[in-house]
């Protein structure tokens, strides 16, 4: 599948595709999507392009091991539940800003909770995918 | 006194800390602590005495009823003293017997976390937290058992006594919630008054016969008494501590402590007597024929715990009294023949008595204290033993009818140990020296002065009973009979009947001690017979348990993953079928259903192809991407029935799975035979049938009515509570938000596993 046509278009796609994917994050709340959607989204752009220029370049932009963003990202979901045990209320109760931030809109525990989903899919995805590509 | 529990637990923690800076000086400091405790239980007795036990108690889980509550009575008082008391001396002992062993520092470790546990068991007075301590003394023994870990023996003897201890554990689990479920209280000092509405209620037999298991297997009654033998490839220190003096004693506190609440009872009584006198009589004919000192002990100390068994079931006041007295004697004499027994091996390097002889000659002092101890042993007056003995055939003979048959019983355990006491302490000391034991020398102080310690009390306590009387043995009888005693102790009670069964015991010992030279060619037709012992019987049966779970995995889990499919798919059909066919009538409600529209139909007309090519492809590619078909024909058929978000998710799944399918196959050889036609049809079937029953299923839940509840409940709240217009979404971060976390982390260790499974594969690969 080396073709230069997708292999052009593949450096392009990525940046875009993963734009897509943060904003289908983002509107998880209101409209279709969320962290897991999004997640998987942007695992299909990097193998998408990993599929044009091999694993070894994908992993080379990159940098660490994708498997690094399960504990990052499972940190960062239990850290978003557990915020409002010091505020006094239970476990995952969700916590809202009084004022909306630009862009993005009213921010909540939920949206880190999302996002910490979201970098749980790429990792846990890109892992299977990476080490399978190179076992075989 | 928490302090004084978790003392030692601290203490273990911090030893191999300080040992480790601390290599080269002399670890007799050690000792300290249990010294420490031992002064600090001495202290308490005036309380005691006066009739006040000491009760604290700190919440831990209040919620569940578990709480750190101590409790200090007679009995409790006993026990702590004897172990802070044989404690100090086995610490001491160790600094020498072990002196400038490698893992030193981790064995003082073990012994104190063993001696806080044990201290903690005894002083519980909740249900839960004697659980607790009962199954810490299982694992801090177990470490100890197993000690020297570079010997198979020492493993399997380990995983012996922890597997049958452990086993035991659970049963006084399952007895103590029987007793929070009957008395709705976890304290047992809150128990004994409720002791006839206990013995009336229906679980009554449940939870004696769980504390029975319970008791047995740690105090090694038979038949689980085999773990203690094979406990003895301990180093001596732990056979000391553990095996004679204090844990196999647990079960007989347990037995003690549950007296005034459960006991009283034929039940009770019945059970106790025929396993206590059947252990004594066993074990004691046993340890006749043993050649390995510590193989001796091993078994009259069974014999002792069975005793012990045996007198708790009598229960009588005179019995009660008895055990008390015979817990102390066996533990002074027992304890100095164990730890004599070490310094024998330790010297000269043998435990076999038909070798050993003539070791007056050079280690005198560990000489005295043996010859002590047997005579303690032996109940020859002016001993403690005697005192003991005679308390013991004042009991039997108390029993009224059975009593001639029980005291029989009593005279011939006590023959047989006196006479294997008598092997033990006195044989190896007198006659003859052998040449090669001539340059054997006198150990350390710190050896040789615990044991002379011991067997020196065991005779002291003898001449003046009155010493202990008071302070210890009052309050633990009126701890177990729930009165204050009447008896005076006393070494004389002039010429009666008792007086002369104690003659003819000691008489006929001696006859039989001098009649009976153990050897290695009686010991084999002795042991001819361990086959019909239930120590056979019950490693038959966990060998046929592990067979039995070779098979059952070597069928199910054989490592196709065709097979799993058709025993999951196989075992779901029928459960289904089974459902489906006896307990539904089956109704399809056709009005529910919407008209098929033009683009339903072309969709699924699109998907019958599809899945007809993937399964007649002969090209595992094409296969997997027409199996992509069918996914994003279901992607079409959610966006029609407006689900936009299982349409997305759908999509990306489907997509991710293609490539992994792809990235799995694509190095694989075409496809090179075909499975056979019959597999072909065996396979298909199966697919049908399981096709078939999911869609009656389906189908069966649209004639449902469905409570709309839920819906509405999310539909009406996501926006109010959860502040999100995407019901689906807020469910997941939000309502069902516990959940998700669950399933990222589910999906993070199934990615772990596939790395781990690939990566090592290739590391192993790689190294060939």
């Amino acid at each position: 599948m080396k073709t230069i046509i997708f292999k052009s278009a593949s450096v392009y796609l990525l940046p875009l595709l993963l734009l897509f994917s943060v904003f289908i994050l983002l509107r998880g709340h209101y409209l279709p999507g969320g962290g897991f959607v999004g997640g998987l989204m942007a695992s299909i752009a990097f193998v998408i392009h990993s599929f044009a220029n091999g694993v070894e370049n994908t992993k080379n932009i990159v940098k660490f091991h994708p498997g690094f963003l399960m504990p990052v990202g499972l940190a960062l979901a239990l850290l978003a539940g557990s915020l409002p045990l010091f505020t006094g209320e239970t476990f995952m109760t969700g916590l809202w800003m009084d004022q909306p931030v630009p862009v993005i809109g009213t921010v909540g525990t939920a949206l880190f909770f999302d996002t910490g989903v979201y970098l749980v899919v790429i990792g846990v995805t890109l892992t299977i995918i990476f080490t399978i590509s190179e076992g075989l | 006194m928490l302090t004084a529990v978790i003392s030692g637990f601290i203490f273990a923690l911090l030893i191999p800390i300080i040992l480790g800076r601390l290599k080269s000086i002399s670890t007799l400091w050690v000792a300290l602590l249990p010294l420490t405790l031992f002064i600090y239980f001495l202290s308490k007795i005036p309380e005691i005495l006066a009739g006040n036990p000491i009760k604290t108690s700190y919440q831990w889980v209040p919620s569940l009823g578990i709480n750190l509550d101590f409790y200090l009575d007679g009995l409790s008082l006993l026990f702590v003293l004897l172990i802070s008391g044989v404690g100090t001396l086995v610490f001491v002992y160790t600094s020498a017997y072990l002196k400038g062993h490698h893992y030193l520092d981790r064995f003082y470790a073990y012994l104190s976390l063993f001696m806080a546990s044990m201290l903690g068991l005894v002083l519980s007075d909740n249900i839960y937290t004697l659980f607790l301590f009962w199954e810490l003394t299982s694992i801090s023994s177990f470490f100890l058992i197993g000690f020297n870990n570079d010997k198979e023996d020492s493993r399997k003897s380990a995983l012996t006594a922890l597997a049958i201890t452990g086993f035991g554990g659970l049963f006084l689990l399952a007895a103590m919630v029987g007793l929070g479920q009957i008395t709705d209280a976890y304290q047992i000092s809150a128990m004994a008054p409720m002791a006839d509405a206990i013995k009336d209620h229906s679980l009554y037999g449940w939870v004696l016969f769980f504390l029975f298991i319970a008791a047995f297997t740690k105090s090694a009654q038979f038949p689980f008494h085999f773990w203690l033998p094979g406990a003895m490839k301990a180093p001596t220190p732990v056979s000391t501590y553990l095996h004679s003096a204090t844990m196999v004693k647990a079960g007989v506190y347990l037995l003690a402590r549950f007296t005034p609440v459960l006991g009283n009872h034929e039940w009770w009584n019945g059970t106790l007597i025929i396993v206590g006198a059947l252990t004594m009589v066993y074990a004691a004919i046993h340890a006749l024929f043993r050649i390995d000192l510590k193989g001796i002990l091993a078994y009259s100390t069974i014999s002792a715990l069975g005793i012990l068994v045996f007198l708790i079931g009598l229960g009588s006041p005179d019995a009660l009294l008895a055990a008390s007295v015979f817990i102390l004697v066996h533990a002074l004499y027992k304890a100095t023949l164990f730890l004599v027994t070490g310094i024998i091996d330790h010297e000269t390097g043998t435990r076999d008595v038909t070798q050993l002889g003539g070791l007056n000659k050079v280690m005198l002092p560990v000489g005295i204290a043996a010859m002590l101890a047997a005579i303690s042993n032996a109940g020859i007056p002016p001993s403690f033993g005697f005192v003991g003995k005679d308390l013991i055939y004042e009991a039997t003979l108390g029993m009224g009818d059975l009593a001639w048959l029980l005291t029989c019983l009593a005279i011939l355990t006590n023959v047989a140990l006196l006479v294997a006491g008598f092997v033990a302490g006195i044989k190896p000391f007198i006659g003859k020296l052998p040449e090669k034991f001539k340059n054997v020398h006198l150990p350390a102080p710190s050896m040789y002065v615990p044991p002379l310690i011991l067997a020196g009390l065991g005779i002291l306590f003898g001449l003046f009973p009155g010493v202990l009387e008071g302070g210890l043995i009052k309050p633990a009888v009126s701890s177990l009979t729930g009165a204050r005693p009447d008896f005076h102790l006393q070494l004389w009670h002039g010429f009666n009947l008792i007086f002369l069964l104690s003659l003819i015991t000691i008489g006929s010992g001696t006859v039989l001690y001098f009649l009976l030279k153990p050897s290695e060619s009686l010991l084999k037709k002795v042991t001819a017979f361990d086959r019909f012992s239930p120590q056979s019987l019950i490693m038959g049966i966990s060998r046929g348990f592990a067979l039995a779970g070779k098979g059952w995995t070597g069928f199910f889990q054989n490592g196709y993953l065709r097979y799993y499919l058709i025993t999951i798919l196989g075992f779901l059909s029928l459960l289904l079928a089974y459902r489906l066919f006896i307990g539904v009538e089956l109704l399809i409600n056709t009005d529910v259903m919407t008209e098929v529209t033009f683009y339903e139909a072309v969709v699924l007309l699109v998907m019958a192809v599809a899945i007809l090519f993937t399964v007649f492809s002969k090209s595992r590619l094409a296969a997997v991407a027409s199996l992509g078909v069918v996914g994003y024909s279901f992607c079409l058929i959610f966006l029609f029935y407006s689900a936009p978000d299982l349409a997305m998710t759908q999509f990306s799944i489907d997509t991710l799975t293609v490539i992994l399918f792809v990235l799995v196959l694509y190095n694989l050889p075409k496809y090179l035979k075909l499975s056979d036609t019959r597999v072909r049809i065996r396979d298909g079937l199966l697919s049908l049938i399981f096709g078939a029953l999911i869609s009656i299923l389906a189908l069966e839940v649209m004639s449902e009515s469905l409570s709309k509840k839920t819906t509405e409940y999310y539909a009406e709240n996501a926006y109010l509570l959860g502040k999100g217009k995407n019901v689906v979404n807020v469910i997941l971060v939000d309502f069902r938000g516990f959940d998700t976390i669950v399933e990222i982390t589910v999906l993070a260790i199934a990615a772990i596993g596939v790395f781990g499974l690939l990566k090592l594969h290739l590391r192993s690969t790689e190294k060939e």
